[in-house]
């Protein structure tokens, strides 16, 4: 069955308050070297071959992500083009 | 006959009892609607109380605004009805695309429990009873409460005049322009983050406050009679 991978990140101009405490977080592991951290959200779909890709960006758009405040890649595995 | 108020329970709503008493104590029947009806039961308002409808699985109000129940609400929203979202039901509300924006993490991570002071700075269905440019004082308690939108938003909001409630403080919580409630074009949708459903009787909360909403939208349905 085909894997569809939807990765969801808040808008680079919302403030991510989240992300900032896991960059200072890093600063106290002595980590340097990391400018900026964003927190999102990583869906893994398994799909019948009659999702098509206007399907897939639907439920991206209309569920997993919220467009106001996040924004979101659709992308099929390898190997498992229809 | 006393108008009768719809109060939606989720999985995981935690203040429907307190705004079901809110609107007992503003003279209104209060009936309670469940997260799988499809059946409105003909009231003349409803209130999205809040809570952690969902565990708030996906995002804040997510799958609560994709619920059976939500379908007729908006459906009866864009015809008129009156619908109040207090909290998570403003978050719903704003994922249901019944009002604009997005509730997003507090800007210091932490959940705020406390009493604020908000300026009512709209006439809406449930602030009529307001002077415009009073304070009120009801408890916010969010960990989700930053409210954002684009700033075309946000200047067509204050424009069109549709923001209902601003801190009366640096919002807490980062909220953009320290927006803590809007509505919609029509003004009979109105969603805010603070508690006035807490805040009814001195006796159980800062003062009495919020009840000015829940007498707000009876008196509204009354005079549409």
């Amino acid at each position: 069955m085909p894997r569809v991978i939807v990765d969801v990140l808040p808008k680079a101009e919302i403030l991510d308050p989240q992300g900032q405490a896991v960059a200072r977080a890093m600063g106290r592991l002595g980590v340097s070297g990391v400018a900026d951290v964003r927190q999102g959200k990583h869906f893994v779909l398994d799909v019948d071959d009659s999702v098509d890709d206007a399907e897939l960006e639907r439920i991206a758009e209309t569920l997993l992500a919220n467009p106001v405040m996040e924004e979101w890649v659709v992308r099929r595995e390898r190997n498992s083009q229809p | 006959m006393s108008a009768r108020i719809g109060v939606i329970t989720f999985p995981g709503t935690l203040d429907d009892v307190d705004a079901a008493r809110a609107v007992r104590y503003a003279g209104a029947e209060a009936v309670s609607l469940w997260h799988r009806d499809t059946d409105l039961q003909a009231v003349d308002a409803v209130v999205v109380p809040g809570g952690f409808s969902y565990g708030d699985y996906l995002r804040a109000g997510a799958i609560a605004a994709r619920s059976p129940v939500m379908g007729p609400v908006v459906e009866a929203a864009r015809a008129g009805l009156p619908v109040l979202g207090i909290c998570n039901g403003f978050q719903i509300l704003c994922e249901a695309g019944l009002l604009p924006g997005a509730l997003v993490r507090n800007s210091g991570l932490r959940f705020i429990c406390r009493e604020i002071r908000l300026r009512v700075e709209a006439d809406t269905a449930w602030t009529a009873g307001f002077e415009v440019g009073s304070a009120i004082t009801v408890p916010l308690k969010s960990g989700e409460g930053r409210y954002v939108a684009d700033e075309a938003t946000l200047d067509r909001l204050e424009g069109d005049g549709r923001v209902v409630f601003r801190y009366a403080e640096p919002a807490p919580n980062g909220a953009l322009r320290d927006i803590a409630g809007v509505c919609s074009t029509d003004g009979r949708v109105v969603g805010l983050m603070p508690h006035p459903e807490h805040a009814i009787d001195p006796l159980t909360g800062p003062g009495a406050d919020g009840l000015g909403l829940f007498t707000s939208v009876l008196t509204r349905l009354t005079a549409a009679a």
